[in-house]
């Protein structure tokens, strides 16, 4: 990918954002925008651990939680401001990342899986289970980050989804930017090289448990600061954000997109985060359609949706 | 003392089905390298099927019987229709392949079924033994002694019989199998079927005890896989060992510690023994090859 291609992704996930609105027929549109931003950002995340570098994870919905959580209880116990509670909450993310991926990231395959999930597990539970603090299953709500305020007090009003659309898009789009620039750099190359082999990569000199545990933290951020958003928007929180279901949704949603790329992740996000809007049709059929089109997409689309797409474009076949 | 013993006792009863879903999951993984994230519906179904078919008036071994049939036929299915045609995929898109039929499995249920939970009675009564100071439900000696049966049997196929050689043959190396004339399609088809029934047979078994619904298979796969992760992928006795120790696990953490942190502990001490064992209790080593 040459810095041509990387601006030319950036300007294709501008340019929809800010189509999208005039297609929207009400202001429940906005909400669901949002939505699929912030799980697209995530998504993202797992882009630069599974896509990059070619490690499996069953638990990041648990710094998810972690982002969610860090700004349900930041401001109320700490007195912090929410936006600040966003940092705090990946800054808790990264450190945990940093403390149990050195160790976890020596597994390999479905051995990481478990890993990962058994750590995701674990933060969920605490979140049910703590409820002096959490609420436990119930959730507990969250405190508003009051720019809303601030901006019309600057002459410009929004509802609250309009807010979110636009905040959501924007950091997706610095997400975006940064995991595209990543990739064309000295530590995307090197993460790239221990996805193909880590054996050839370490001959070469890469470094590669750093490499592994970076790629790890990062998306560990990722996936916090969307689970803090998450938290803001919705202005509640249930521990169901950490559960076991989330994370799948999560790598489900990065390789249905097609998982070494930016776009193809939010298209991703975008799909299975539409899909059961849609399907509530369907009521008591929505999980088996749900299962079905993961099944099929994955057999028939081995490498994802826009990979497939745009080799079937260039002639390459699949 | 004697509350020890009774959370021992509850231990081994939880430990056994969870041995059998490790079971479940080694035997596929074995003939075709999958994880098979689906495994815990089977146990759901044998329980939904035996339920279903038992109110329906069929006696309760034909019911059972019918429920492991119906669960063996489905995991053929799957074998035929979702991880053939994803041969050679990778492991993240095989496991996305598992969860959807997961799914699935559990969405075509709460249609077919219902989203209530279902019992069934004890196959003989419900009068506590007791046995060195605890007490022990018959129920309990059914779901050990079934499973340490289908342990026994197992073993026995895959030791004296061609067929299971076969398929012990085509764990270690397919291509190899394949040259001196193993049917290694069949091998993995027939693996599904086993580990299905096996899954279903777990069903019935616990069913009279903890009851089943529509969506218990979720749970009872993270556990059978945390199981045989911790013994070593692949290795039947890793299962076993596995599935037992997570059970008293729990038991003894929800009797000593906290109930609600139960599986905390659990996963608490797989992620100890990978971290001193990255390949399980009984895993066999393995080397990148460039």
């Amino acid at each position: 990918m040459t810095a041509k291609q990387k601006w030319i992704q950036l300007g294709i996930l501008a340019v929809i954002m800010l189509a999208l609105p005039a297609f929207f027929p009400s202001g429940y549109y906005y909400r669901v925008g949002a939505l699929i931003y912030v799980n697209a950002l995530s998504v993202i995340g797992l882009v630069v651990l599974i896509g990059y570098a070619g490690q499996i994870s069953l638990g990041h919905a648990g710094f998810a939680g972690i982002g969610a959580y860090a700004c349900a209880l930041a401001p109320e116990h700490l007195g912090l401001h929410p936006a600040l509670a966003v940092l705090l909450g990946a800054g808790v993310s990264a450190l945990m990342a940093l403390l149990i991926g050195r160790p976890i990231l020596r597994l390999k395959g479905y051995y990481l899986a478990v890993a990962t999930l058994g750590f995701g597990i674990l933060v969920s539970m605490v979140l049910s289970n703590e409820r002096s603090l959490t609420g436990g299953p119930d959730g507990m709500a969250v405190p508003d980050i009051g720019l809303r305020p601030l901006l019309r007090d600057m002459g410009l009003r929004v509802s609250g989804g309009e807010f979110w659309y636009a905040a959501s898009a924007l950091v997706l789009l610095l997400g975006a930017w940064i995991a595209l620039n990543l990739h064309q750099s000295a530590t995307g190359r090197a993460m790239r090289a221990l996805h193909g082999s880590e054996t050839a990569a370490r001959t070469v000199g890469i470094d590669v448990a750093r490499f592994k545990l970076q790629a790890f933290v990062i998306s560990a951020v990722y996936a916090s600061v969307a689970g803090s958003l998450l938290a803001l928007q919705n202005g509640f929180i249930t521990p169901d954000v950490a559960g076991f279901m989330h994370s799948v949704e999560m790598v489900t949603m990065a390789v249905l997109g097609g998982v070494g790329s930016v776009l193809g992740a939010t298209l991703g996000a975008a799909i299975l985060t539409l899909l059961p809007q849609v399907l509530t049709v369907l009521a008591d059929y929505e999980q088996l359609v749900l299962g079905f089109v993961m099944i099929l997409v994955m057999i028939f689309l081995p490498l994802g949706l826009l990979p497939s797409i745009t080799a079937r474009f260039r002639g390459r076949g699949v | 003392m004697d509350a020890f013993m009774q959370f021992i006792y509850s231990g081994l009863t939880v430990g056994a089905v969870y041995a059998l879903v490790a079971l479940g999951f080694t035997i596929i993984y074995n003939a075709s390298d999958v994880v098979n994230f689906a495994q815990g519906e089977f146990v759901m179904l044998g329980g939904m099927i035996t339920v279903f078919a038992f109110d329906a008036g069929l006696p309760l071994p034909l019911a059972a019987v019918l429920a492991i049939v119906i669960a063996a036929a489905i995991g053929v299915a799957l074998n035929k229709l979702a991880i053939e045609p994803a041969r050679g995929a990778p492991v993240v898109s095989l496991i996305i392949i598992t969860i959807g039929a997961s799914i699935l499995i559990r969405g075509a249920s709460q249609i077919v079924f219902d989203k209530q939970l279902h019992r069934l009675p004890a196959f003989s009564g419900d009068e506590p033994i007791h046995l060195l100071g605890a007490t022990l439900l018959p129920q309990s000696l059914w779901v050990i002694g079934g499973a340490f049966a289908i342990f026994v049997a197992l073993w026995l196929f895959f030791t004296r019989t061609l067929l299971g050689k076969a398929v012990l043959a085509t764990a270690n190396n397919r291509l190899a199998a394949q040259l001196v004339g193993i049917n290694t399609g069949f091998v993995m088809t027939l693996s599904f079927a086993l580990s299905a029934a096996i899954g279903a047979l777990a069903g019935v078994l616990v069913t009279p005890i903890t009851l089943v619904s529509y969506d218990v298979g979720v749970g009872l796969a993270l556990k059978g896989f945390a199981a045989a992760m911790l013994g070593g992928m692949g290795n039947p006795k890793g299962a076993l060992v596995g599935g037992l120790l997570l059970g008293l696990f729990e038991a003894l953490t929800a009797g000593y510690i906290s109930s609600q942190y139960k599986e905390a502990v659990a996963f608490i001490v797989i992620l100890g023994v990978l971290f001193v064992m990255p390949q399980g209790l009984f895993g066999a080593k393995k080397t990148e090859r460039v």
